[in-house]
Formats: structure tokens, C-alpha cells, sequence
């Protein structure tokens, strides 16, 4: 017997709402199957399962709050638990976490939705991603944003689609009860909430600039040949499979990372311990405020066509809430990239535990000297902030010369 | 395709990235970018929508044309859509 526990999907986490689960007793599970649904102040997370084996009992109720740590469900079965994958949450659920409320005679346990046909659920996750601005209209229209058909990027369902729902007097409506009768909230969600996703960045920051000896460095890199090599790639391409200037600068600060490892990783318990990958963190800022650092895994390792589609899916899975636990927790080190109309440069703050963070400021046409001559140049401000505790200046520069070096030769990236 | 059917599918895909877009009053010739704070992923995937949408290539090139709703609407209407 096992227990599935409330992973910490980052620093900043102390507890989680079980929203939903994808799986009953009885049920075999196999390492990263996604079993349940937990509301975060990051929005909705699907959360995978890093064992094989039979789900025995739910222990948490969809309603319930539970913090980080807690046990969600028992599993049995014989399958050994698969080393390195899990988002272990290893930092024991925190003190100063009250011992949640049960809420009052919890939400009756929700009707189980029957697993979407899987034919009809259009991303992996098995579930239809709904934008935030979709899943409120909905909940106030009492509708139920996960039945209705998407229209927008990848089939996810907008604003407009639930608007269009509610026009057409369709069976997906609940009759209408007397507002007193309404059954207690049937969606255990409390959907995305700007003003928790705030307190949330808060924490974390905080905690980052009271224990963190942040150190900061600067390079202007040249993204000429950069620039040069991906307008003719994309010039034979459709839009679907251009690239753009960040998919080069998440491969380069992989590849950099790699030849400076003591940059990536964890500092905790006041010791380095480094990553077993490069998972970089990619910072998402979403409409309306707020961001989330999703990690794409190995990013060292996968070529910059499919470090694009991994950034297209994340930002869009980000936006509509069907970011998966495993890629908020497993970070070892962040980039945050200001795209196109963003400031010229910025310098990050460090999301604990991790021990830094690169920034590219926007990419723009500035004077530069090349063989004696002033010329304009595309180029990028780039940025590292690096803990003190575990390196000093000297290797942080070490990694952005690295970046530039790689960006110099984009056709190997 | 009409001049309003191209403004409505050019709405549409906007509205599909940025809801607020979809009942949002739109000067014909202010920038989407900043209207809709579109960053650089956003407006990739309105270069995407429409061309999905209208089987128009686009290439990088061209991409400035379609910052505002009169230059995008110009632009589908030059190439046939």
C-alpha cells in the first residue's frame, strides 16, 4: 500500500484543492497517467501519477483543501515506483500551514464526470482546455465549459464559444432551477483566481530576496546571424512550423547551461544540489496578470523545432489552465524571455530553489561595432542573476558567454 | 469573402487568443498589438489562425501589414481570401 500525495508544484505552494478525480478504485494506473485535477492560486493543474498500480481508496474528496504532502488516494500494486520522475514533494508539509478546515460537511463527492471520449478530447490531457474568461462566463451562466466544443487555438473553448452555448437553448443547459435550490456547487473549482495567483508570486519572491545573494550580470549579444538564419528557414515554411527568436535562445541557454552546471539545480537545506536534467523553466505571463514557470524537460536534448512546439503548447496550455503538475515543480532553472514589445532588458529575480535565472530583454536594431565600424545590428540584452551561495561572478559569465557563443552558430542549435 | 465576412473571421481569430477581442470596439487602423496587448506568441498565433483559416501563406515578411484590422483586412482581400 502507497500513498499518492499533494505535490508542490513549486516553492510557493502550501496547499492545493482537490478539484476532480480522472480515476476511482479499482482502477490501474501506470506511471504518468494523469489522475486528478488540483486547483492551485496558478489555476487549474492536472497532476500525473508516478507509480504503477491500483488505485485502492480516495482518501481526499473532490471540495477539499489539503496541504502540500497530504495523501490524496492509496495505491496497491507491485510495480516499482520509477526513479527520477516523480516531482518528489520532498519539503514536508510546511508548519505554519494550519491544519486545513475541513470544509463543513464537504461538497458532496461531484458527480464524477465519465472520462471524455477519448476520441473527442482534443489535447493529450483528456481534457478540454477552457480559458479562464470561458470557465467564469460559464460558472455564471451555469454551464459546464468542459462539455462544450472548442473553437479556439487547438480546440481549447473560448469565451465565445460558451457565450454561443448559452444562446442556443441546447440540452447542455441545466433546466433552469429557482437560484435557492441550485445544487450545492457541483465543480469543486474555484476557477482562476488574479488576487491568489498574486499572493502566491509574493511568496515566492519574498522568500527569494530575503534568503537569496543574488548576484546580476549583463552581455549585449549580436542576433544577426541569429535573425539572418531564421528568416530563411521560416521562408520556406508555413506558418504552423516557423520559429521564432525564442525557441534559439531556450536552446542556447540549454546548451550554455550544460557547460556551466552549477547553475542548474536546487539549493536547499543549505546545500547545491544539482539538477538531474536541464528542465528550464520558461516564464508565461498570463492575460490579466500574473505568470507561471513551466518547465520543458531536457530542453539541452531536443532539437529547436521541438523546443518551438513545447513552448507554442505550454503557453497555450498556461493560458487555459491545463498546465500538468510535473511541469511546475521540476524547474532547475528559469528563463524569462520580454518577446518583441517588451523593455530592452530585465533582470530576474530567482525562483527558489533554484539558483538562477536568464533574461532576454527584446531583440531591436541598435548601433554596434563590427571591425571599426559602427553598423546597425539586431540585438539582445541578455542577463543572469545567480545566487552567491553556491558560485560567484566569474561563472555566471562564464554561462553568458556560452549563450552568445551558441547564438553566433544558429544553424547547430 | 466579403469585407465583412474577412472582419469577422479576423475578429474571430483574435477573439480565439485575446477574448476581450471579441466584443471589443477596434479602431480600423489602431495597432492589435498593443489594443490587445498581443505579445510575440499571441500574434504568431493570429498569423496562424488566419492562415488556417484562409489558406493564405503569409510570409514573415508581410507580418507588418497585418497589425491593424484595415491593413489585415487590405491584405486578405489582395491575396484572394
Amino acid at each position: 500500500m502507497r500513498d499518492f500525495k499533494m505535490p508542490a508544484l513549486g516553492a510557493d505552494m502550501e496547499a492545493g484543492l482537490l478539484a476532480e478525480w480522472l480515476v476511482k478504485p479499482g482502477d490501474k494506473v501506470k506511471s504518468g497517467d494523469i489522475v486528478c485535477v488540483v486547483e492551485t492560486q496558478k489555476g487549474a493543474i492536472e497532476v500525473e501519477i508516478f507509480e504503477n498500480g491500483v488505485i485502492e481508496e480516495l482518501v481526499v474528496q473532490p471540495g477539499e483543501e489539503v496541504p502540500v504532502g497530504a495523501t490524496l488516494a492509496r495505491l496497491d500494486g507491485e510495480a516499482a515506483k520509477e526513479e527520477g520522475a516523480a516531482p518528489a514533494p520532498k519539503r514536508p508539509s510546511l508548519p505554519k500551514w494550519p491544519p486545513p478546515p475541513l470544509p463543513a460537511k464537504a461538497a458532496p463527492p461531484a458527480p464524477r464526470h465519465p472520462p471524455a471520449p477519448a476520441a473527442a478530447a482534443p489535447p493529450a490531457g483528456g481534457r478540454a482546455a477552457v480559458s479562464p474568461a470561458a470557465r467564469r462566463r460559464a460558472t455564471e451562466l451555469g454551464l459546464d465549459p468542459e462539455t462544450l466544443t472548442g473553437t479556439g487555438i487547438d480546440g481549447s473553448v473560448t469565451l465565445a464559444d460558451v457565450e454561443a452555448a448559452a444562446r442556443e437553448p441546447g440540452e447542455k443547459r441545466p433546466a433552469e432551477a429557482p437560484a435557492a435550490e441550485a445544487p450545492p456547487a457541483k465543480p469543486a473549482r474555484k476557477g482562476f483566481d488574479p488576487a491568489e495567483m498574486r499572493k502566491a508570486i509574493a511568496a515566492a519572491m519574498q522568500r527569494s530576496k530575503r534568503e537569496i545573494p543574488h548576484y546580476y550580470l549583463g552581455q549585449t549579444i549580436d542576433f544577426a546571424a541569429a535573425t539572418e538564419w531564421l528568416a530563411a528557414t521560416n521562408a520556406t515554411k508555413p506558418p504552423p512550423e516557423r520559429l521564432m527568436p525564442a525557441a534559439l535562445l531556450l536552446k542556447a541557454t540549454a546548451l550554455a547551461i550544460a557547460e556551466v552546471p552549477a547553475l542548474n539545480g536546487h539549493y536547499e537545506d543549505g546545500a547545491f544540489r544539482p539538477g538531474s536534467g536541464i528542465n528550464i523553466g520558461w516564464i508565461v505571463a498570463l492575460r490579466g496578470g500574473g505568470l507561471v514557470a513551466p518547465a520543458i524537460r531536457d530542453a539541452d536534448k531536443q532539437g529547436v523545432r521541438d523546443l518551438m512546439a513545447a513552448l507554442r503548447d505550454l503557453v497555450q496550455r498556461a493560458r487555459t489552465g491545463g498546465l500538468r503538475a510535473s511541469e511546475l515543480g521540476s524547474g532547475t532553472v528559469t528563463v524569462t524571455s520580454l518577446g518583441e514589445r517588451g523593455a530592452d532588458s530585465v533582470i530576474g529575480v530567482i525562483y527558489p530553489p533554484q539558483v538562477a535565472i536568464v533574461g532576454f530583454g527584446r531583440i531591436a536594431v541598435r548601433p554596434w561595432v563590427v571591425d571599426g565600424a559602427v553598423v546597425a545590428r539586431p540585438l539582445a540584452e541578455a542577463s543572469l542573476a545567480a545566487d552567491h551561495r553556491v558560485c560567484d561572478g566569474h561563472l555566471g559569465g562564464l554561462l553568458l558567454a556560452a549563450i552568445d557563443r551558441h547564438l553566433q552558430q544558429p544553424g547547430k542549435l | 469573402m466579403t469585407d465583412a465576412e474577412r472582419l469577422a473571421l479576423i475578429r474571430d481569430v483574435l477573439g480565439g487568443i485575446a477574448p476581450e477581442a471579441a466584443d471589443a470596439e477596434i479602431a480600423g487602423d489602431a495597432d492589435l498589438r498593443e489594443t490587445l496587448d498581443l505579445d510575440s506568441m499571441d500574434f504568431m498565433n493570429v498569423v496562424i489562425g488566419l492562415h488556417e483559416r484562409t489558406g493564405v501563406d503569409i510570409p514573415e515578411a508581410d507580418y507588418s501589414e497585418l497589425f491593424t484590422l484595415d491593413g489585415a483586412m487590405a491584405y486578405l482581400a489582395a491575396k484572394g481570401a
